[in-house]
């Protein structure tokens, strides 16, 4: 054996099979840490942050004082930092790797845009300063929506929708306002099977009845089954180009021609938007609105499920109808326009939609990135994102089932079903395999249109070598699954926890902390 | 481009395994005519990262931030300190680049801070539940507007006049599509709130009363008979707050029987942002839970018995339940409610409450000191950390030449109320801590001034 001074051994010791992975009597694993709830370690009385001792005044709070305890825990610096760095670590991100969600372009999310959207003349604004004082930010939102209605060929852009279901939301507002004003009561939206669920619950919640519009075998809009469907009761139809079967619909001026011809307008569910940035624009393919999530595209970041970020952009025809409050210029000044301003020149606005303007936080960001880009950056990014996917789906179309393999190049994601899995073999098991190999797993079960669907979205900023290693993994998956290797069924087995539980989860929903469940456990 | 890691040769490399000979080529399957042929004409090409900040430096500088200036602007964004490691916690790639928590077993951190948040939130506002966030206030308010509707089956909403004016506007802007029927004065400049008028109002047609607590001129009345009268009448108590600082001094909506609190909170954690990204705090009584709008975060155990995370209840959600969803809301608000959790983690109890109490401190020296300068009166008896003054002229212009002497003092009345009759001598002024008194002298000199 080799020996150091005062007996500190130098290399590793043989230990028999049964001591490789023992139990620890803190349940933490070297650099996986285990952290309790802040309720478990913190206490009311403790706190991170000191303040000077507040004025000695009569109250003023009107008899409303609160008096009962609250019941909030604090921790010092030193312990939040740890709380949350620890509790950091439990998850993946893509800092960490890849993050191949099929429709939800986990692209990388460059720092520039944080430095950027943290600058005091941007982060420490009010919303409600006088005009005057906000012209840089009002410049901002100005300059985005420039480069976002030239992007996509359209007329105008609504900034203000939070997210992309509110932007949705947003669009299907103004069709509603523009058949209204024009008399036009109309009942229905046609969406494909194959959309997202925001599209159902968005033309729902808009007062319209919602009808499927049938696909055809090889994965798009079935054109003449739309036709003879198309009438004067149809408002608008929503359509998602590139799909979420990952194929671009060859048909959609047609579509367009044959929609506007019956007066309904054209959605654009602009998820995918990434596919064809700057090589295509909607507004040449007959789309009357399209939300931009700029959390995907632009590369805003996700933030382990928001704030996002869904500007509109609309043809003429809806223009009139966007909502309140918009930006402006007038000569060499930006101006906000408002409740107060809008009878002037745009009675037609349906209304306001948020609080204030939108996501400026958001802006700033996706300005930075789109700057960084430019106009030729933006094509590569689409032409990198598009052969990235199908570098995939070409690198696994011999082991998994490509239901669409045959329909042409894909677009930004790769779709692949279950077919051919052993029996009792899932797509939940290649997602959790998936998660011991170090990657995220791709979007399961999604579209709905496909057994077992698995969607998966390399996006552009994947170098080849990722992608490589990826396609090694999921092809040993792939084997595993079919010839039905037990084991691949307990996966996870490396992840802070193992498969979680959500039926018990629904059953019993516990969904805040209670001292009472702590002693109870401990019973 | 540095954001894009293929080099050429690995897109030859790749291409001869796609089998395709240029990467146009992927695109066949769009019509010549819409294929644009090179570059979008018009815009400017790539820019280095440096170019970039110095372009976006420039706009920034264009505007006069708060900190620029003695400033008291609130009405539903409120200006407080936010301590550094919450901003440093925000940016850790893992919580900052991570998606929803889809793939519970790689995304506890995530979930547990959204089931801490919960718990936060339902304690500060007093419910036994809340959600995992919606966008901001405003469309929390809609939200439970629209729950409210969907539990009394009732279609008769009572809005105060003390409600935040653009929750009014959005809420109108959605009931013109859904059909509520929304009932709304604008506010009148008057010391007492609004709660006996709308108790007389109740009706058997309401489904829900919506409160703000404290008001957009900044009153506070107990709730607790107002809810009395709606539940008497089967109705419900919707109560908002837009400064939930307000609630580490004055008694929770909750526990003066309101039966939905939703809430702006952006003023801990988040800062201004001019408008966004912002939180939507949303919380309500538990036998409720299932007509909830949102995410929700559960706890449960993993096969090997260990206590994890999970998003639960979803079958109240769009992704599975499409056209019958309770909402269309996809994404919350995930990492301004991880800054608002940090915050309070940061605080705690005994720092809310401290802070809470600087707060109106403050406002109260600050409304005493100006309700001196001649031409002004202080229009409330009780408030938090926002008062309104009223001048003896209208505020708008006020407002507007104060800012040209690099003063931010308030928020006029004429600017949220418009078209409101009689009140455009008021003037909404918020202090929290980040007031200096030095900052108070400066805003009652500039209000003598324009005043004389």
């Amino acid at each position: 054996m080799t020996m150091f001074k005062e007996g500190r051994p130098t290399a590793p010791q043989a230990v028999a099979q049964e001591h490789m992975s023992p139990a620890t009597v803190t349940g933490n694993r070297a650099l996986m840490l285990e952290e309790p709830l802040i309720f478990e370690i913190g206490s009311p009385a403790t706190t991170g942050v000191d303040f000077a001792e507040a004025p000695k005044i009569a109250s003023r709070l009107g008899n409303l004082a609160r008096q009962d305890a609250i019941g909030l825990p604090g921790l010092s610096e030193q312990e939040t930092v740890r709380h949350y760095t620890r509790l950091s670590r439990q998850n993946y991100a893509i800092d960490l790797g890849l993050f191949p969600l099929g429709s939800c372009t986990m692209k990388h999310n460059p720092r520039l845009n944080e430095k950027v959207a943290r600058m005091a003349g941007f982060a420490d604004l009010h919303p409600l300063q006088p005009q005057s004082t906000t012209q840089g930010a009002l410049a901002v939102i100005h300059e985005l929506a420039q480069w976002l209605t030239t992007l996509t060929g359209m007329h105008s852009v609504a900034m203000s929708p939070k997210a992309g279901a509110h932007g949705e939301l947003c669009g299907l507002l103004c069709i509603r306002a523009a058949l209204e004003a024009r008399g036009d009561a109309r009942s229905v939206v046609l969406v494909p099977e194959s959309a997202h669920g925001t599209n159902p619950a968005t033309a729902a919640f808009c007062g319209y009845k919602v009808e499927d519009i049938p696909a055809t075998p090889d994965g798009r809009v079935d054109l003449e089954a739309l036709k003879t469907r198309l009438g004067p009761d149809v408002a608008a139809v929503m359509i998602t180009n590139p799909n979420t079967c990952g194929l671009f619909e060859r048909d959609m001026k047609t579509i367009s021609d044959a929609v506007h011809a019956v007066g309904a307008f054209v959605y654009c569910d602009g998820a995918n938007f990434n596919a064809i940035v700057g090589r295509v624009r909607p507004g040449d393919l007959g789309v009357d609105a399209m939300h931009i999530n700029l959390h995907k595209t632009f590369s805003t970041p996700h933030g382990g499920g928001g704030p996002g970020s869904g500007p509109v952009v609309l043809s003429e025809a809806l223009a009139p109808f966007a909502p309140l409050p918009f930006v402006e210029k007038q000569g060499d000044r930006f101006v906000l326009v408002e409740e107060e301003t809008v009878e002037d020149h745009h009675g037609d606005s349906f209304g306001r939609m948020v609080a204030f303007h939108g996501q400026m936080g958001m802006f700033t960001r996706a300005l930075a990135y789109i700057l960084s880009h430019g106009a030729d950056g933006l094509r590569q990014v689409s032409g990198d994102a598009v052969l990235n996917a199908n570098y995939i789906l070409r690198s696994l179309a011999d082991v998994l089932d490509a239901p669409f393999g045959q329909s042409g190049p894909c677009m930004h994601e790769a779709l692949f079903s279950d077919k051919g899995l052993a029996e009792g073999f899932t797509t939940l098991d290649i997602a959790k395999g998936l998660i011991d190999e170090g990657f995220h797993p791709m979007t399961m079960y999604f579209p709905l249109v496909v057994h077992g669907a698995m969607l998966i979205e390399p996006t552009e900023t994947e170098s080849k070598a990722a992608l490589d290693q990826f396609v090694m993994a999921l092809r040993s998956l792939a084997g595993r699954a079919k010839a039905g290797d037990e084991a691949l069924k307990g996966a996870p087995y490396h992840a802070p926890r193992r498969r979680l539980d959500e039926t018990l989860a629904a059953r019993k929903p516990v969904l805040v902390w209670n001292e009472s469940d702590l002693a109870q456990a401990a019973e | 481009m540095r954001y894009l890691p293929l080099t050429d040769s690995d897109r030859q490399e790749m291409l001869s395994v796609i089998g395709a000979a240029s990467v146009d080529d992927l695109f066949v399957d769009v019509p010549v005519e819409a294929r644009l042929s090179g570059a979008i004409a018009g815009l400017p090409d790539h820019a280095s990262e440096m170019a970039v900040e110095r372009h976006m430096a420039k706009l920034a500088r264009q505007n006069l931030s708060a900190g620029e200036a003695p400033f008291f602007l609130g009405a539903g964004a409120y200006r407080h300190h936010v301590p550094a490691s919450v901003d440093h916690l925000i940016q850790r790639g893992e919580f900052l680049t991570a998606y929803t928590p889809y793939q519970p077993e790689i995304a506890q951190g995530t979930l547990q801070v959204l089931f801490e948040f919960q718990t936060q939130v339902a304690r500060l506002l007093g419910c036994d539940v809340a959600n995992a966030s919606m966008y901001d206030g405003s469309t929390a308010c809609w939200e439970a507007i629209g729950m409210a509707r969907r539990i009394t089956r009732r279609g008769k909403a009572l809005l105060s006049s003390g409600l935040h004016p653009h929750y009014v506007s959005v809420a109108q802007t959605m009931a013109k599509f859904t059909g509520d029927v929304l009932v709304h004065e604008t506010p009148r400049l008057d010391a007492a709130t609004d709660v006996d008028a709308l108790i007389a109002a109740i009706d058997k047609d309401t489904s829900c009363v919506v409160v703000q607590y404290p008001d957009i001129l900044g009153r506070i009345a107990d709730l607790a008979l107002l809810a009395h009268a709606a539940h008497e009448a089967g109705a419900l108590l919707v109560a908002v707050v837009t400064e939930p600082l307000a609630l580490g001094a004055i008694a929770a909506p909750g526990h003066m029987g309101a039966d939905i609190v939703v809430g702006e909170g952006q003023s801990l954690g988040v800062g201004l942002q001019f408008g966004g990204p912002y939180l939507g705090l949303f919380g309500c009584k538990q036998k409720y839970v299932r007509q909830m709008p949102g995410r929700l975060c559960g706890e449960t155990m993993d096969a090997a018995g260990q206590r994890g995370f999970v998003l639960t209840l979803s079958t109240r959600e769009q992704h599975i339940r499409r056209e019958k969803a309770t909402s269309n809301i996809c994404t919350n608000s995930g990492l301004c409610a991880l800054a608002f959790s940090i915050h309070m983690t940061l605080l705690g109890e005994k720092g809310l409450r401290e802070l809470a109490m600087l707060n109106h401190g403050l406002a109260v020296q600050a409304a005493d000191r100006l309700a001196q300068v001649p031409g002004i009166k202080l229009l409330n008896n009780a408030f938090f950390n926002e008062f309104t003054l009223v001048l003896s002229r209208d505020a708008r212009d006020i407002v507007r030449n104060l800012a040209d002497k690099g003063v931010l003092g308030g928020v006029s009345l004429g600017r949220l109320f418009p078209d409101a009759p009689g009140i455009g001598n008021g003037l909404v002024v918020a202090v929290t801590e980040m007031v200096t008194t030095q900052d108070v002298e400066t805003l009652a000199r500039a209000l003598e001034e324009e005043l004389a």
